[in-house]
């Protein structure tokens, strides 16, 4: 660029001493001096058909032994002394390197959040130092891990101990949810078998480095999935989230630094260790990088949970692995891309997006953790988010009043809005409690709660409008709140806010 | 406004009609509130059997020793199993006494998650997820097949011959496996009303049905032949970096 203007660098100089008496006509100088440059498009990389060779969790369909012995016939534990040698900068610099991101929802990236845990002068803390493990796999739709603590336990344990020596932890804590007893039995399992050939507990793995891990199970409730939350349950109370900041990193599990993470975060680490963190960023797009189990459910012919590239076309994911959606990619209504939580997206969007956190990100959705829930046509849509904001309902902890009332509010709303009894400007209303609720609370369980009727009103906006236009025209005006007009009796004194007796913008329907 | 006025210038129906209403809470599965019955209330002895007390210790063990308290909900669980599946005020009191915390923090923690049940339940609960992704494969009908076969019974109520207890629970964790029931412990996957009905069955006649999926497949790979991890898994040492081969 400078080569055009041959003098430009005396210019330069003079321009940086003599300030900006001269720096308007020098920019405009180089401007015009300045060449095109000629752009090639890169060739098109088409992510999806990964490798069995590839593919970290090898027994993810318990189809082998699932205990030590076939464990460490698939890999597991080999050479792990040589990682926990390698000590813990190595260890996080190989995550960071591999571009792995949490993979239990909000894709933190997980090499930064493993570093949190050695701040300068860690080794003057004489608190014990915690990794929590997160398997309370509550969110609808996901079932990813499940198939990791039956099938894999042995990563799960591995990648402990490697996670563990990263952040310089003494003890690891596994929280299963009370639900997954045989999974629960198979993790202990393989704790004990561990033990037993000494690749934990004091000295483990021969490497001069201590580590405990533990299984706690929990008992049935969805808001522990959220770190503190998880914490409070670990530590016996109710799982009430906590206020952030102090982050668990200082103040955390019985007052230690503790790191919360995803079964699937840490169940990676060692193979990524093991291969490199160069093969782990070699799938999926720029800040996307990996591997991820997606779990695929609802109206697709061959429901199943599969290993596959970040960044996999969410219709070859579909078509390739689950035999393509019941009656035809055509008769596809929306798909949920990631677990219950995130905003369902119509035919149009399902057909371009890429699995991974960019693209549906930029799709107005999240990857969240890889549950992918197809609805065909057959579905009654609006039923169906209203089955979640019954879910949501159901699991709010009640600590933050946004959520406790705005979920029964946004439920009692969205079981209306399923008959259609309500009036049209109540859409915009359950709308402005989604927002309300939004951002408002301790943990994100009232997010969680307001983006599926969002994403509804999004996309689906007309059909919830067509089902109150049904309604009406059956039974008359409907106020706020599912009153109907017919049923108002004028000889008692009516609040003038229900809505009965406003005058039709578009006087399509008249009350009878 | 009745205030104001002298109390005996009021009719006396008036005054005599007032009560106090009250409506069960609607705010979850259960009442929150503890009353007193014949079949649980704290003069009920418990505690736990030789064995439990030996993995109770155990499970204490795991946590540090000033936060014994930590224990609670493993143990709860265990209390729960003992006393034929449920969780009666004996058995948080007991657990009370046994970690050393106040009786009212194991009633919060009880009534807090979903799996301790507060009220007696049958010999075998049966608990069928409806939510969203259940709901789409037809779990509806396999809630009201479960309760119509079970003598038109409605969700959270247990027959007459106290052998089953149905309630309708929120997500369980098997999505591809979808619709499903928990017997138990045990997860039975991938049902049509025909299969459901086999399973309580075979229940009623005393005998445990294979857990898992009823269609055929294993756990939660292709119902339509596997699309991968169709070879052998690699082995120790393949594929790694020359220093860890």
């Amino acid at each position: 660029m400078f080569k055009a203007s041959p003098s430009s660098s005396q210019t330069l100089l003079r321009a940086a001493s003599s300030a900006s008496r001269v720096s308007r006509p020098f920019r405009a100088k180089l401007r015009t001096s300045r060449s095109l440059a000629t752009v090639a498009d890169p060739p098109v990389r088409r992510y999806g058909g990964l490798k069995d060779q590839d593919r970290i969790f090898t027994n993810a369909f318990c189809r082998h032994d699932h205990g030590i012995k076939g464990a460490m016939a698939r890999g597991d534990w080999h050479r792990t002394k040589d990682i926990l040698l390698k000590g813990d900068s190595w260890i996080i610099q190989s995550i960071k390197n591999s571009g792995l991101r949490g993979r239990g929802g909000a894709g933190f990236p997980s090499g930064l959040k493993w570093s949190f845990m050695n701040k300068p002068g860690w080794e003057k803390d004489p608190r014990p130092r915690y990794l929590v493990i997160n398997a309370d796999e509550g969110e609808p739709g996901t079932c990813k891990d499940r198939e990791i603590l039956r099938g894999d336990p042995h990563k799960l344990i591995e990648g402990c101990l490697v996670a563990g020596r990263s952040m310089n932890a003494t003890a690891a804590y596994i929280y299963i949810r009370g639900e997954f007893y045989q999974e629960a039995s198979h993790v202990q399992q393989a704790i004990n078998e561990a033990y037993a050939a000494g690749f934990l507990g004091k000295n483990a793995c021969g490497s001069g480095y201590s580590f405990d891990v533990y299984v706690h199970r929990g008992a049935g409730a969805y808001i522990c999935g959220e770190e503190t939350a998880l914490i409070e349950s670990i530590e016996g109370k109710q799982g009430k989230p906590r206020l952030k900041p102090p982050f668990p990193a200082d103040v955390g599990l019985f007052g230690c630094p503790t790191t919360v993470a995803n079964v699937e975060t840490v169940a990676v680490a060692p193979t990524i260790c093991r291969r490199g963190s160069s093969w782990f960023a070699g799938f999926g797009r720029e800040r996307n990088q990996g591997t991820k189990l997606y779990c695929i459910s609802g109206h697709v012919n061959n429901p199943c949970v599969v290993e596959e590239e970040m960044s996999i076309p969410l219709r070859e994911l579909i078509d390739k692995h689950c035999g393509g959606v019941v009656g035809g990619w055509d008769n596809l209504l929306g798909i949920i891309p990631g677990g219950s939580s995130v905003p369902v997206i119509p035919i149009d969007v399902c057909g371009e997006v890429l699995m991974d956190y960019d693209s549906l990100k930029d799709a107005g959705t999240g990857l969240g953790t890889g549950a992918v829930i197809v609805m065909n046509k057959s579905t009654d849509i609006v039923s169906a988010i209203a089955r979640l904001s019954h879910f949501y309902k159901h699991e709010s902890c009640g600590q933050c009043t946004p959520c406790r009332e705005g979920t029964t509010w946004m439920m009692n709303m969205m079981d209306r809005m399923v008959e259609g009894r309500g009036h049209v400007r109540e859409i915009d209303m359950l709308l402005e409690i989604t927002k309300q609720v939004e951002g408002r609370t301790i943990c994100a369980l009232g997010d969680a709660a307001a983006w599926p009727i969002q994403g509804l009103m999004r996309h689906f906006r007309p059909e919830v409008e067509r089902r109150i236009a049904d309604f009406r025209a059956l039974n008359g005006a409907v106020g706020f709140g599912g009153h109907l007009a017919s049923a108002a009796d004028d000889t008692l004194a009516l609040p003038d806010n229900l809505g009965l007796r406003l005058p039709e913008a578009n006087a399509q329907v008249a009350a009878p | 406004m009745f205030s104001k006025l002298p109390r005996s210038a009021l009719p006396r129906t008036v005054a005599r009609s007032r009560f106090i209403s009250s409506t069960p809470s609607r705010n979850s599965d259960a009442l929150f509130v503890h009353r007193d019955t014949p079949y649980n209330n704290p003069k009920i002895a418990f505690e736990f059997d030789a064995e439990n007390m030996k993995r109770a210790q155990d499970i204490i063990s795991h946590y540090p020793p000033q936060y014994k308290k930590a224990a609670v909900i493993p143990l709860l669980d265990l209390g729960q199993r003992q006393n034929k599946g449920w969780t009666s005020i004996s058995v948080m009191n007991y657990v009370a006494n046994l970690l050393g915390m106040p009786p009212m923090r194991v009633y919060e923690v009880a009534t807090f998650y979903t799996m301790f049940n507060r009220e007696p339940i049958g010999e075998h609960f049966v608990q069928v997820c409806t939510t969203t992704p259940c709901q789409l494969r037809g779990s509806t009908e396999i809630l009201n097949t479960v309760c119509e076969h079970l003598g038109g019974i409605k969700p959270g109520q247990t027959t007459k011959d106290g052998k089953f207890t149905v309630v309708e629970v929120e997500c369980q964790g098997a999505c591809s496996n979808a619709p499903m029931i928990v017997v138990g412990d045990d997860f039975y996957e991938d049902l049509t009303p025909k299969s459901t009905k086999t399973i309580l069955d075979a229940f009623k006649k005393g005998m445990k049905p294979k857990p898992g999926p009823q269609s055929g497949r294993q756990t939660s790979e292709n119902s339509a032949g596997l699309t991968t991890l169709t070879k052998k898994p690699y082995g120790p040492g393949e594929f790694c970096q020359p220093e860890f081969q």
